[in-house]
């Protein structure tokens, strides 16, 4: 929310660049790329002491993502937060004994200013789009490694909490507020630029803090905030500490936290090396996925891979084996290729998944993270997948499955396929002879893997039928042709090996010519049935609305609030309601 | 099967030997379609064997095969004229491009519409007519009746080969729905409202076959400029022998109008009836029904359908290369005739949405030629009598003037003076009765006519009047 001259900064121009039929890769800009690591942070120090780890925001002002901004007040971009989601990501896995996180800001007297106002009114919607669906990612995988993980957060505000820095902290489990008669923490999104708090800020406010709507009301109008005593009592922090004992105040709530955290201590991480990437023309390829783009059918071709080897024999074999363990290779490496596909492929909308390899290692695989869920590593690769699907289910592309021979669609990786809009599993082999294509379920398929709407992928497709989740839970381990897939509600369609080229280029052709805009909307009111969580309503209910407000004219146009902020011009709104 | 045998029992020039989805779609469908043709075919009695024309190639020598057919054998094949090297685009947004092999995503389910339409006309018309074959006036019209009846079959075959080549499995589907509606049927109707009409007697097939197949005709040249090219070049072909239709129904009328100016002359009387042929004033009216009837077949003057066909490049312009102008219409218009302020005017449209208006327009002059032939019989026996079109705004109901009651010569006239003139313009129960009383049986001893028309100035293929064109033993 700064005022900023235009510093020289190499990297994508966010202005001109995700709407634009050529990606920035085709012109000659750098790509949008979320690996990073540690040592390469601009933003953020990882401290780490014993069980406590210290996450201190130190935005680089000239640091941005794209010319055009500076970070001032801490106040961050894309750029910003994929340190932040890498710092999570890091410290669930490099971390096992860390027990508690605390993020603060290493700025005196201020914590965090937001999203920086220059770098949302200079980006075009579908950068800011994708850049609030990150941040919202990352906030909920905070969240994530709290409940589950055993991670707690603790966000020490020790200055001004504003808009998106507000939102931060709300995903951590206990906001700790100085109470220096100045450091407030505020949501001013409407009063001061004509749009929402939209990183969960709203939802949080009344779903997890359960914020007294009508006080939630007054709060998110008002732009200064609310400080010290009164925002405790109004639940939007939950504990405040003068500055001479904020310090204090901090250890003691950290390591209260720590000890109700289940990490081992003495367990040793894991190190999350540098993920290798080649991209090579329209191909990208990694270890075990290999994707091809086909700018004609504006699609994705992706092809995982099986296992190279066996899964290791027993659990001493994990931690050696670390980040090259097979399903947490392949989950970095879809995870990549989706946020890369996401930031820097906009024209690509549709993503076509197919596997190769034995089912039957997948299946061993998929047994080994079973049987040894208790461990720290194994917990933390199941749930790495959980959220991965759930990244998957929240993209904006429409997801096509492919089952053929050859396929190893088992246990979680057989997620991809119950992720998919549509399913499509060759019925029979092909003409040349050879096996049928057969899936498997196995338990993983019945509650590791939630969406965002808290059901099993399985179970947002039998809401019609009570009963239909408890057939398909009779079928684990069983190789599953097409017509058994079918009727347990695994794919979509079963052409036979001649219908098949034809009814996928035909589904391909169709996606491809409907109007992105009406296939987004359809795929997110699809994909998500049945009952409402406080994160399918952040990536719903509020995003949704942000993003229509992001394209209306009270917030972009010439006159709009977001335009105007900082020249020291008032907006002029039209003051119809619609 | 070999593909022998397979080329011999349909023959085709689309490789269907070596596309095995193709022959296995086919292969499914064609028992539907010959149970079809049992249930729906021409009612012949015992199978007759027939003097057709059987396609065995796209080629001068290949496309008219004479010889002896029973009908169920008869071979309905595949054909597509041949590809023009380096076809391009010939109108609408796309024009200048290379045409497609292919249907494009985005105009897929408009295709397929596109040709589901033209496609459940061509069993329609000989489920409308199946029973005329009990009521024909010679063999050599029987035999005519059952060349257009294989011809339509062949037809629907050629739509049904683009359904199972070219739109997967809902083509599929759609294939096998052209085989489950039924001409007249209140439960499946037949998705145009013409082809719900039955076709009663032999004066209605000769209007149906001038008027209604040339609405194919004028149909069928604007696909035959369609981007999608194997739909082109389908209908290409399947115009060489929709020509023969129109030639029955022009040659069939004509010969109706010689025999009853035959008689007039003769007798010198214009009651022609005691006389047992067709009186003209009966014959107007028949005309007035089909030319009306047929005009709703184009569709609403004005029409976005049609301007999206277009700019798409599905459905050109009747001969579109001909016209001399942009070949996208973005600012063109076109006057379309509307009723304004108490009188018929010609208003300047868009002439994108005026596409259905502008094609009926090319219809109503060709017919307008045809019927100047037949006028010129009528003046050589020194008859004083013209048949005329009626108004195009007569009758109507599909379009603007679907509300309004309009005389034959073009007067608005109020609903209560329609009903009570109705049987002036139209043909009443009495003419039909009076049509059927002439037709009380077939008449197939070669060489032999109904009463009622003249036989025709020469046979088929070369062969005399008197052939036997059909055998019924």
């Amino acid at each position: 929310m700064v005022a900023s001259k235009v510093p020289a900064v190499a990297g994508p121009d966010l202005e001109s660049m995700p709407e634009t039929t050529t990606t920035p890769l085709h012109s000659g800009r750098d790509p949008i790329d979320v690996r990073t690591a540690p040592d390469r942070y601009r933003h953020w120090r990882l401290h780490v002491e014993g069980r406590i780890a210290t996450l201190a925001l130190d935005v680089d002002e000239s640091g941005g993502l794209a010319p055009g901004y500076e970070l001032k007040l801490n106040s961050y971009d894309l750029g910003v937060d994929i340190e932040l989601a890498d710092a999570v990501q890091r410290l669930r896995f490099e971390h096992p004994e860390v027990a508690a996180v605390v993020i603060r800001s290493a700025r005196e007297r201020v914590f965090c200013a937001g999203a920086n106002i220059r770098m949302l009114g200079g980006s075009n919607h579908a950068h800011k789009v994708a850049f609030c669906k990150f941040t919202n990612e990352t906030r909920c995988a905070i969240e994530d490694a709290s409940a589950y993980s055993g991670q707690r957060y603790l966000c020490a505000i020790n200055g001004t909490a504003a808009g998106g820095g507000y939102e931060l902290a709300m995903a951590a489990d206990w906001i700790l507020l100085v109470d220096d008669g100045s450091s407030a923490v505020s949501l001013p999104e409407v009063a001061l630029l004509g749009v929402l708090p939209g990183t969960g800020g709203l939802v949080r406010l009344v779903d997890k803090r359960k914020v007294r709507r009508d006080r939630a009301d007054f709060f998110s109008t008002t732009e200064e905030g609310v400080r010290g005593r009164r925002a405790l009592e109004w639940g939007l922090v939950d504990e405040i500490a003068p500055s001479s004992r904020f310090d204090a105040a901090v250890e003691t709530r950290a390591r209260a936290l720590a000890a109700t955290s289940d990490r081992p201590r003495a367990a040793r991480g894991i190190r999350l090396r540098d993920l290798e990437r080649r991209i090579e023309g329209e191909r990208i390829r990694y270890r075990y996925v290999e994707a091809d783009i086909d700018r004609e059918m504006r699609a994705c071709r992706i092809r995982i891979e099986g296992p190279a080897g066996a899964s290791p024999a027993d659990i001493d074999g994990l931690v050696p084996a670390g980040d090259a363990f097979w399903p947490l290779a392949l989950a970095r490496e879809i995870e990549d290729l989706i946020l890369h596909l996401r930031h820097n492929e906009p024209a690509i909308g549709t993503l076509v998944m197919a596997s190769e390899g034995d089912l039957d290692a997948v299946a061993a695989y998929d047994a080994f993270l079973l049987a040894h869920r208790a461990h720290w590593l194994v917990r933390e690769i199941r749930l790495y997948w959980k959220r991965l699907l759930k990244r998957i289910d929240l993209t904006a592309r429409s997801l096509l499955a492919l089952v053929e021979p050859g396929s190893c669609f088992a246990g979680f990786l057989l997620e991809l396929v119950l992720a998919a809009d549509r399913g499509y599993m060759l019925e029979g082999p092909f003409e040349d002879g050879g096996a049928e294509a057969v899936v498997r379920l196995t338990e993983s398929n019945f509650g590791c893997f939630p969406g965002v709407n808290g059901l099993t992928r399985l179970e947002a497709r039998g809401l019609d039928d009570e009963e239909a989740v408890s057939r398909a839970r009779r079928q684990i381990g069983r190789d599953l042709t097409a017509a058994d897939a079918e009727a347990h509600r695994l794919v979509t369609f079963t052409p036979d090996d001649i219908d098949w080229e034809d009814e996928v280029r035909i589904a391909l052709e169709e996606r491809a010519a409907f109007s992105p805009d009406a296939l987004t909307g359809l795929e997110a009111s699809l994909r998500c049935p049945g009952p409402e969580t406080m994160e399918s309503r952040i990536f719903g209910r509020l995003t949704a609305w942000q993003n229509w407000i992001f394209q209306r004219p009270n917030a972009v146009g010439e006159r709009g609030a977001l335009t105007l902020y900082g020249t020291g011009a008032r907006a002029d709104f039209d003051r119809k309601r619609v | 099967m070999s593909s022998v045998d397979l080329n011999d029992r349909i023959p085709n020039n689309v490789d269907l030997a070596s596309d095995r989805r193709l022959q296995r779609a086919l292969e499914q469908w064609q028992p539907a379609f010959l149970d079809w043709w049992r249930e729906m075919g021409p009612v012949a009695g015992a199978a007759p064997e027939a003097y057709l024309r059987t396609a065995i190639s796209v080629d001068r020598s290949g496309w008219a095969n004479f010889g002896f057919t029973r009908m169920p054998d008869y071979r309905w094949g595949v054909f597509l004229a041949d590809p023009e090297p380096d076809r391009r685009i010939g109108f609408g947004d796309h024009r200048g491009e290379p045409v497609w092999q292919r249907v494009p995503g985005d105009y897929r389910a408009a295709l397929r519409r596109l040709i589901v339409i033209q496609g459940d006309t061509e069993p329609a018309s000989v489920e409308q007519q199946r029973h005329l074959g009990r009521t024909c006036p010679s063999g050599y019209d029987l035999r005519n009746l059952f060349q257009i009846n294989v011809e339509e079959g062949r037809h629907l075959w050629a739509m049904v080969y683009l359904l199972h080549a070219y739109f997967g499995r809902d083509g599929r589907e759609e294939a096998q729905a052209l085989l489950e509606r039924r001409s007249g049927d209140a439960d499946r109707p037949r998705i145009l409202t013409a082809f719900n009409e039955r076709t009663p007697d032999w004066l209605a097939l000769f209007m149906f076959t001038f008027l209604t197949d040339r609405d194919g005709k004028f149909q069928l040249h604007s696909l035959a400029e369609s981007a999608f090219d194997p739909l082109a070049r389908t209908c290409r072909f399947m115009l060489t022998e929709e020509a023969h239709h129109m030639f029955v129904g022009i040659t069939g009328l004509a010969r109706v109008v010689e025999r009853t100016c035959e008689v007039m002359r003769t007798h010198r009387t214009d009651d022609v009836r005691p006389f047992g042929v067709i009186d003209l004033p009966t014959f107007q009216r028949y005309l007035n029904f089909h030319f009306s009837v047929t005009l709703d077949l184009f569709g609403a003057e004005i029409s976005t359908n049609a301007a999206g066909g277009y700019t798409g490049g599905l459905k050109g312009r009747f001969h579109e290369s001909d016209i001399d102008d942009d070949h996208r219409l973005d600012h063109a218009t076109y006057p379309v005739l509307q009723w304004v302020d108490g009188a018929f005017r010609r208003i300047d449209f868009p002439a994108l949405n005026a596409l259905n208006e502008r094609l009926r327009a090319d219809f109503v002059a060709d017919v307008e030629t045809g019927l100047g032939r037949i006028n010129r019989i009528i003046r050589s026996f020194g008859v004083d009598f013209q048949l005329a079109l009626p108004h195009v705004a007569f009758n109507r109901r599909v379009g603007m003037f679907a509300d309004l009651d309009v005389t034959p010569e073009g007067a608005v006239i109020d609903g209560e003076t329609w009903r009570r003139r109705e049987a002036e313009w139209l043909p009443s129960e009495s003419d039909r009765a009076y049509i059927r009383s002439l037709m009380p049986e077939a008449v197939t001893e070669p060489g032999k006519f109904a009463n009622w028309i003249a036989p025709p100035s020469r046979g088929i293929n070369h062969h005399p009047i008197d052939f036997e064109y059909v055998r019924l033993d």
